[in-house]
């Protein structure tokens, strides 16, 4: 009796394993065979020479993703540069510093934090944070990279903040003990011991936070001015590889070369988030096993 | 203790000068003899006056009243739950860090008071080190490891760093087993090669008083023995209390026990009078039940 519930359990766990396997196979599918036209009449290399992304030019169209790849990253990476050290800090904070009290207050604050919608985002975006950047640099407006990589970083920080914080709080007490018995004192023993001893899982918190921020959409759509130039700092106008496939869907007529392009694009922003993720996950495994 | 010191790079003198007024230094008198009669002196290093201490409202140490010898191993025994630990823990102050314990009455190092509002618990815990009852090396190199405490002392040179972990490795005996291997996880050693790194790495702070809550009883018996051969050796240098369960072995390398019972000490007397004619009919009733 007993047998037959464990197994059917079991079955059930594998089952869903396997679902999921199989959405994962199932969009990696519907990607590439909409891709392949593509690919086939235009050539990889069209989308990955330099040049503009101009599907639609009356003369010779353009099908150059560098500038979009670029813009994604730049935003990417441009919110994980504020997003890791006051992720890290807030979870050290949450984790080893924090009151029950304080933790009471703040850890509701942050969930809902993630739960603002991303068009609400957008605004805040939009009408504070864009004005304040160009009022900070001179510039005519702020709607650039930057605001984008600001405003994802909001959005990454809650995903950061729980995942770095439950890296911190995984520590074996053993470790802060035999610290503070040496007389180290507790911000050293933070510092030196607890944070190194939790870097795989910052780490990785870390990249499924970029992960997220890199396909992140409407935000990004609504606060960086989706140019197709060549961005040159990060005060340019970007568009993302996710903002122009938001776009453009919409108005291209289905079957055509353009509307296969658009599915070129969605696929690289697929494999980069899958490495993204990968890469997460390797450094989580690896750094598991100590030192 | 009057005035908090911060300790600099000059303050650790390498082990083979002498620290200027230090307390430890020589051997007195024949272990296996358990002579006091030849030490010029029995001074007492650490001293519990009335000491009564508290986990919130449960009382875990009634009116303990207990002397220390320095340069003696003295040990702590009694059944689990008898507050050993919680005696240990309170002559460094880790048990400053369970909210809502309480300490009654004083302990003294060196005839100061530690309790004292001036007293900088960081220096009191580099001069009083604990070796946990697990093995708990840092996931990092053996070498960092061992370098952890001196350089959270403030020392940054690193031929000193060098210096000293080769010193306290050494005088852990395991220099011979690791000098090779530096580099590698304190992790990949074994439970009784871990449990003498984390002694080194206490050493490594030059502490006056080592303190060792059961550090054999994670062990296999011949690191036990290794352990115990190890401590005899550091007796000429430190003042070292340990809790042990194992009353064989408390016999075999203590001078001095105490035996504890439901937070109280009961007695404390040569290790030889306790196990051969104690004077209690609690402690004779603890140690023939367990003898067998
Ligand atoms: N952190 C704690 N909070 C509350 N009670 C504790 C705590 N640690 C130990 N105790 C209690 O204090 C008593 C003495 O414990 P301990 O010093 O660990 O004994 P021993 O080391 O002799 O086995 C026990 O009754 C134990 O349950
Ligand atoms: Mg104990």
């Amino acid at each position: 009796m007993v047998n037959i519930k464990e197994n059917s359990i079991k079955y059930i766990f594998l089952l869903s394993g396997l679902l999921s396997i199989f959405i994962l196979l199932g969009i990696f599918y519907l990607l590439f065979s909409n891709s392949y036209p593509a690919l086939r009449d235009v050539g990889i290399k069209a989308f990955f020479s330099r040049g503009y992304w101009n599907p639609t030019a009356y003369s010779v169209p353009q099908y150059s993703i560098l500038n979009l790849i670029k813009g994604t990253f730049m935003v990417g990476a441009g919110s994980l540069l504020f997003v890791v050290p006051l992720g890290v800090a807030c979870a050290a904070y949450l984790a080893e510093v924090a009151a029950p009290r304080e933790r009471e207050i703040f850890k509701p604050v942050i969930e809902i934090l993630a739960g603002i919608p991303s068009v609400v985002l957008g605004f805040f975006g939009l009408v504070v944070v864009a004005p304040l950047l160009s009022r900070i640099f001179g510039l005519p407006n702020g709607i650039n990279a930057l605001n984008g990589s600001i405003l994802v970083g909001i959005m990454a920080l809650p995903t950061v903040i729980s995942l770095a914080e439950d890296a911190i709080s995984a520590v074996p007490q053993e470790y802060r003990h035999a610290s503070l018995a040496l007389g180290a004192t507790r911000w050293q023993t933070l510092k030196n011991v607890t944070v190194p001893a939790a870097l795989s899982g910052i780490l990785a918190a870390s990249l499924l936070g970029m992960g997220r921020a890199i396909g992140e959409t409407i935000t990004v759509l609504m606060a960086t001015g989706n140019a197709l130039a060549d961005p040159s700092s990060f005060l340019d106008s970007v568009r993302t590889l996710s903002a122009n496939i938001a776009i453009e869907m919409g108005e291209v007529p289905r079957g055509s070369l353009h509307f296969h392009s658009l599915f070129v694009v969605g696929l690289v922003l697929f494999l980069i988030t899958f490495i993204v993720n990968l890469l997460a996950d390797i450094i989580f495994n690896r750094y598991r096993e100590g030192v | 203790m009057k005035e908090p010191v911060k300790l600099k790079d000059k303050d650790f003198v390498p082990f083979k000068e002498e620290k200027p007024n230090s307390s430890r230094a020589v051997v007195y008198y024949d272990k296996k003899s358990n002579e006091m009669g030849k030490r010029p002196s029995r001074k007492e290093k650490v001293r519990a006056e009335k000491l009564t201490f508290y986990y919130g409202t449960k009382q875990a140490l009634q009116n303990i009243n207990l002397d220390i010898i320095a340069n003696e191993v003295t040990a702590l025994i009694g059944p689990s739950g008898c507050g050993k630990t919680t005696f240990l823990r309170i002559i460094n102050r880790m048990n400053d860090l369970i909210s809502g314990s309480k300490v009654e009455g004083n302990v003294f190092i060196d005839g100061d008071d530690i309790y004292h509002p001036d007293v900088d618990v960081v220096e009191l815990r580099r001069r009083v080190g604990l070796v946990f009852q697990q093995p708990n090396p840092f996931p990092k190199t053996i070498y960092e490891n061992v370098a952890y405490g001196p350089r959270i002392h403030g020392i940054r040179k690193k031929a000193y760093l060098d210096e000293i972990v080769e010193e306290s490795l050494k005088q852990a005996a395991l220099w011979d087993e690791v000098k090779d291997r530096l580099k590698d996880s304190a992790l990949s050693l074994s439970g009784g090669q871990q449990q003498r790194l984390c002694i080194a790495r206490v050493l490594a702070v030059r502490p006056e008083v080592l303190l060792m809550d059961e550090p054999t009883s994670a062990l296999d018996p011949v690191a036990t023995q290794r352990i115990e051969d190890l401590i005899g050796t550091l007796a000429a240098n430190y003042t070292i209390i340990i809790v042990t369960h194992n009353m064989q072995q408390a016999a075999r390398i203590s001078d001095t026990t105490a035996f504890f019972l439901l937070g109280e000490m009961v007695e404390q007397g040569k290790t030889s009078q306790i196990f051969t004619r104690p004077r209690d009919r609690r402690t004779e009733e603890y140690i023939t039940g367990r003898f067998g």
